[in-house]
């Protein structure tokens, strides 16, 4: 279970969510949708723990969570393979790298690593933690287009029957979502249903 | 080829720039021509090497050695336990910000007379500057690393769940471990020089600053510089190998070359 209840954040004067209340479905896949700036990211981060909320509370009953960021955030210091073992076993690192084509670049440090590359050990990493709640924000950013939808595809068969919060301005990735919802804030944020079980509302 | 030919060049660059500056010592002595104001180079490497076929010679260069280690290690311990809590916590950091800024701007030799007031034992003092010299030196550092360590990647521990140990060893260590090294070559130096300094003005026994001060009283240049010798030969062999050691050090700790480069910058 993970609900949002009157959630509010602020930085300085500025309310970036106002009031926003949610219980996501579990073990779909939930698109976020959303013009820039209206707050997707901050509500990753607050769904996640990252960020404590103004106000409101958040109900968080998963166990093992993974969150693939927009940015790599991986450890200068550590090889790719190192990277991803330090949330599981070398057996499953090295099966997330080879999914994610990275067979021959485990023993690479990051900085021997294409940006693409790197989001793709971030992606393994999350993979490998075998979560039951996964984080995406803007997981394929980065990738070229047919790098993206192998990507994309293997991601999204890997973490079928997951519970999957992503955010993604490629409307591409549409197809992947079992629900797509709409950020909006109009003074109050509200998450508005878009698509449901393959059922369009617009 | 291009690394080995640089590194050539370097060593080469070095020892031409030292004889260069003997040189110019020998002619200045050679122009004075009063060994009691400036002894030439060769009567100082003579009574190094008169003075390095006596025991007492290896017992007084062994003691100062090991009073500036003590000193050294005292001070990198207690400084980098500080800096963790300093970083930590904003009310330690008020606490105790002031108390290294006076530290550091007091002269050391108004610590050293405090100091042979406030210490019965005169083989401590030297230790006592030594830390007081290093302390600051390595808290600053050590801060800095601890605070410049990446919140994106504290980020990362927090949702994978990483243990403490974890933390400390995969995040903290490699991120802060560049500040600490820089922090060490940079109070290296300082350490031998006020240790010694200390030594001159408190004379303990078994000690180069003692000797030192012996060979002003008894106008004895040469040995005076002989012993100075000394000091600048010991500085540099610890420096050596306290950077060979270190590199070694940072290599196992897979640090990344960019902090440390941008630690030491």
């Amino acid at each position: 279970m993970l609900k949002l209840e009157n959630i509010s954040l602020k930085y300085g004067r500025h309310l970036v969510i106002d009031r926003l209340s949610y219980e996501f479905e579990e073990n779909k896949k939930t698109l976020i949708i959303g013009s820039s700036g209206i707050g997707k990211t901050s509500l990753l981060n607050i769904a996640a723990g990252l960020t404590k909320a103004s106000s409101g509370k958040v109900s968080n009953g998963f166990e093992k969570i993974s969150y693939v960021f927009q940015e790599p955030r991986l450890f200068d210091w550590l090889t790719a393979l190192e990277n991803v073992s330090t949330v599981s076993d070398e057996t499953e690192a090295r099966e997330t790298l080879s999914l994610m084509g990275l067979s021959d670049a485990g023993d690479k440090y990051p900085s021997e690593l294409s940006g693409g590359m790197k989001q793709r050990v971030s992606i393994a990493r999350a993979l490998a933690y075998r979560p039951d709640l996964v984080f995406l924000d803007e997981p394929f950013k980065g990738l070229d287009a047919e790098t993206r939808e192998n990507i994309a595809n293997t991601v999204f068969e890997k973490l079928e029957g997951k519970t999957v919060i992503f955010v993604s301005h490629d409307e591409s990735d549409r197809k992947y979502a079992d629900v797509i919802l709409r950020l909006t804030k109009s003074p109050g944020s509200t998450l508005e249903l878009v698509k449901s079980n393959s059922v369009f509302s617009e | 080829m291009i690394k080995t030919k640089s590194k050539s060049f370097k060593v080469i660059s070095a020892l031409i720039s030292v004889l260069f500056w003997i040189l110019v010592w020998a002619l200045l002595s050679y122009k004075i021509n009063l060994e009691l104001l400036l002894p030439d180079p060769i009567s100082t490497v003579s009574a190094l090497v008169r003075m390095a076929r006596t025991a007492d010679f290896w017992i007084t260069a062994g003691a100062s050695l090991l009073r500036i280690l003590k000193g050294i290690l005292i001070a990198v311990l207690l400084g980098t336990l500080m800096s963790v809590f300093t970083a930590k916590l904003d009310a330690a950091e008020a606490l105790l910000s002031p108390v290294m800024t006076v530290i550091k701007a007091t002269p050391i030799a108004s610590f050293i007379i405090l100091a042979m007031l406030w210490f019965k034992d005169r083989g401590d003092l030297p230790v006592f500057i030594t830390v007081l010299i290093v302390l600051p030196i390595v808290w600053a550092n050590v801060s800095a690393g601890i605070r410049s360590v990446d919140k994106a990647l504290l980020d990362v521990a927090k949702i994978y769940k990483f243990s403490f140990a974890k933390r400390i060893f995969r995040i903290y260590v490699p991120s802060v471990v560049p500040y600490f090294l820089a922090a060490c070559r940079a109070s290296l130096g300082m350490a031998w020089k006020a240790g010694i300094a200390a030594e001159v003005l408190c004379t303990p026994k078994n000690a180069i600053g003692t000797q030192i001060y012996y060979s002003k009283t008894y106008l004895e240049t040469t040995e005076l510089f002989a012993w100075t010798l000394t000091v600048i030969l010991l500085s540099v062999i610890i420096e050596k190998v306290l950077i060979f050691g270190l590199g070694k050090l940072t290599q196992k700790l897979r640090v990344s070359r960019t902090e440390a480069k941008n630690a030491e910058a």
